[in-house]
């Protein structure tokens, strides 16, 4: 905290601050992505060139945009299972709907914006009102969805959009003179990631952290808690819909497009340091997460490792990450679980739920975690400890 | 505080229906409901054949879904099981090689490798710290990448003795539904009796507050996965038993991870740990094989049988949390349980320490 209050901090302390902050679980992912690029450039040089980097960032980018949906809905304290089946229905929609007409394209984009918001919108009330799980709601919507889908197509591929409408996955503005070709897609991600950002930045999307960690002071601080969760879900279903309009023009209209999708999104927001049962996440690092993940494919690839052991690899990987961050969280707070209910406990609520809803530093919250008073009976599940460990 | 009486009188009517007595409920209306739909095509939902049709039906999911229980109640998931079904499978299958003399040694091994992957799944999970829904769909994708690696397709041969069990029954009921029940009564005497049973509760109804009275809050988790992987195995045995050979992708094919999750929490277990049952589980369990049976025999087009499924999945559920919201105590609830009970919104904390006695 002392390097944040200091006036002028020297440069050298600055670089202690940043290394910290790299090695910390916040700044794991950057590291990982950083060694993953270096590697793959070892292997391949030819993977540091301009053009073929922003190659790089096409493909990931619908895979990037997922995990910020889904980053919203698990900061938010929930799971999404159902955005692989929103981006199969998106590409199926766009193939089928619009054909080979392109003044379709306007139109029908926008009936896909609205159906994503509307199963956004479903899966958020039934969470909120029926007070289902979301892992069932989910899980259900992806059933259900799937099957209409497969059903209404019959289970096979069908026709490609008009050309037009592909160029957004695969177009770009050409002729540039260092990266050649910028694709849409990267500049789609670009947006999405600010407007991410700004939207994290403003007190809505604070309150979307302040739910995930603690609905019970979320709600006493005048949140409207069903509106805030069910905006998540909406958020979510709106990104696999854009993710879906890239990947119609990447990989064209086929069922299995998007499968996988979901469990691709939490892996990559998990390895961003985002706590599963919400509460503490960065959604820059969500989408450095999906970066990483699909770097790491890369550089399988490039190793000349078979395809079939990429799941194994994966699996190391995401196990080795999380639980590096989830023991380095835990050795911070060591012996602090035990010290709520001890009578030193300093009476000063007020400054609880700033350490709480704040996404600042563990540093930070270290200093002030010995003044923070017991847990609301009602949540305790809610508590920092449990939720370490992710 | 007036406002606090009607709540918990509210309450007090609703306790009296217990979580598997819903679920039984919710059971005997959709057998209903599919006997008359049933009957509406001309045929006879309770003809024998049927009868063992839904049964065998349970037998597998029913396996995973006790261990799935187990898991869930300990406030942690297992997406490994698919994995875990499939490996077990070609284990059994290629030790088996078409010989009766080996069933044991297979069975055995089988056991032992499921065993240490629940085992690695319950390490992970209570020592590393990584929340249950990562570790194990981590171990499940290394499992998978060990069987892409090294099997092309079905391998081995299972003995006829050994695919006896799949094919026969007791009347109309099948042995492999027998198996699964017995183990679902080992379970359930598990979870009731033994130490470590119960203290699955207390970890997965608060972790901490199981430490602070002095459980070991690691080995009940860890008991856990190496159980639910030791009945994902099972599961792969009958699946062996029942195909006759290994297969790489029995498991994945089931869809067995999310279905079991799903037949957990359609038998009334908590998500987030601390409350349920196996009774429950198997009822949840036999809702999927009813409803998968009516549409079998009503011909439903196969894709649109997902449809109803994850229908299913949602409005059972929201049926159930709807009648039992209420009746649950506040420490065992989420923090979004909170929100509909009117009373807390007022009332001071010690109110709620007060009322939540009177209902206790």
């Amino acid at each position: 905290m002392s390097a944040v209050t200091t006036p002028q901090p020297t440069v050298g302390q600055r670089l202690a601050g940043f290394g910290r902050t790299l090695i910390s679980p916040r700044g794991a992912v950057f590291l990982l992505l950083i060694v993953l690029l270096i590697a793959i450039t070892l292997l391949n040089p030819s993977f540091a060139e301009p053009s073929q980097f922003i190659r790089f960032v096409q493909r990931v980018a619908p895979v990037a945009i997922v995990a910020i949906g889904q980053y919203f809905v698990i900061v938010g304290g929930e799971f999404d299972l159902s955005m692989g089946s929103v981006v199969t229905a998106q590409v199926v929609i766009a193939g089928n709907l619009i054909g080979q007409d392109e003044s379709k394209s306007l139109p029908v984009l926008l009936l896909m914006l609205v159906f994503g918001a509307v199963i956004g919108l479903i899966n958020g009330l039934i969470v909120t009102m029926l007070k289902v799980p979301s892992f069932i709601v989910t899980l259900g919507m992806m059933l259900a969805l799937l099957g209409a889908i497969l059903y209404w197509t019959g289970g096979a591929a069908t026709g490609n959009p008009a050309d037009g409408f592909r160029e957004i996955g695969r177009g770009g503005i050409r002729d540039l003179p260092v990266i050649d070709i910028l694709p849409w897609s990267v500049v789609v991600l670009v947006v999405v990631l600010a407007l991410a950002i700004w939207f994290g930045r403003r007190p809505f999307g604070r309150t979307i952290i302040a739910l995930g960690d603690n609905p019970t002071t979320a709600r006493y601080s005048g949140t409207r808690n069903w509106w805030v969760k069910t905006s998540t879900f909406i958020i979510s279903s709106l990104s696999a819909t854009v993710a879906g309009v890239l990947l119609v023009g990447y990989a064209g209209v086929h069922p299995s497009v998007g499968r996988g999708y979901e469990f691709t999104a939490i892996t990559a927001v998990v390895l961003g340091g985002v706590v599963l049962g919400g509460g503490r996440g960065w959604v820059v690092a969500a989408a450095a997460g999906a970066f990483a993940l699909e770097a790491l494919f890369t550089l399988l690839n490039f190793a000349g490792v078979p395809s079939t052991y990429r799941d194994a690899v994966q699996g190391a990987i995401i196990i080795l990450a999380v639980a590096y961050s989830a023991t380095t969280l835990r050795a911070r707070r060591k012996g602090r679980a035990l010290e709520a209910p001890t009578p030193q406990i300093s009476p000063d609520p007020s400054s609880d739920p700033a350490t709480q809803t704040s996404p600042a530093p563990a540093e930070e919250q270290d200093a002030a975690a010995s003044a923070r008073p017991a847990p609301i009976p009602s949540t305790q599940r809610a508590d920092n400890e449990t939720k370490g460990g992710s | 505080m007036s406002t606090a009486t009607a709540p918990s009188v509210r309450r007090g009517r609703r306790r009296r229906l217990d979580a598997s007595l819903i679920v039984g409920i919710a059971l005997v209306g959709v057998i209903i409901i599919g006997a008359i739909l049933v009957a509406s095509v001309g045929r006879n939902f309770f003809s024998a054949g049927n009868i063992r049709d839904i049964l065998t039906g349970m037998s597998v999911l029913g396996f995973v879904a006790i261990g799935q229980t187990l898991v869930i109640l300990c406030a942690s998931l297992d997406l490994s099981v698919p994995y875990v079904i499939s490996l077990s499978s070609l284990i059994a299958a290629d030790l088996m090689a078409g010989n009766p003399a080996n069933i044991p040694l297979a069975v055995v091994t089988v056991v032992v490798v499921a065993g240490l992957i629940g085992l690695a799944n319950g390490l992970i999970v209570t020592k590393l710290k990584v929340n249950g829904f990562i570790a194990t769909l981590g171990t499940g994708l290394i499992i998978k990448g060990y069987l892409d690696s090294n099997y092309k397709g079905t391998s081995g041969e299972v003995p006829w003795e050994f695919q006896l069990i799949g094919a026969t029954g007791v009347g109309p009921v099948p042995v492999s539904t027998l198996l699964m029940l017995a183990v679902a009564v080992i379970g359930a005497f598990f979870l009731a009796r033994t130490r470590v049973g119960n203290h699955m509760f207390a970890v997965g109804g608060n972790e901490q507050v199981a430490r602070l009275s002095g459980i070991r809050t690691a080995r009940p988790v860890i008991v856990a996965h190496m159980l639910c992987s030791i009945t994902a195995a099972f599961a792969g045995l009958l699946l062996a038993s029942r195909l006759g050979v290994g297969s790489p992708t029995v498991g994945i094919q089931g869809g067995y991870d999310l279905l079991s999750i799903a037949a957990v929490v359609l038998g009334g277990t908590l998500l987030m740990g601390g409350r349920g049952s196996i009774w429950g589980t198997i009822g949840g369990v036999a809702i999927f094989a009813v409803v998968d049976n009516v549409m079998s025999v009503m011909q439903v087009n196969p894709f649109l049988k997902d449809v109803v499924r994850g229908v299913v999945i949602v409005a059972a559920v929201a049926v159930y949390t709807s009648r039992s919201l209420d009746r649950r105590r506040p420490r065992f609830g989420s923090g979004a349980a909170a929100p509909d009970r009117p009373a807390d919104r007022s009332a001071p904390p010690s109110a709620v320490a007060h009322e939540k006695e009177a209902s206790a």
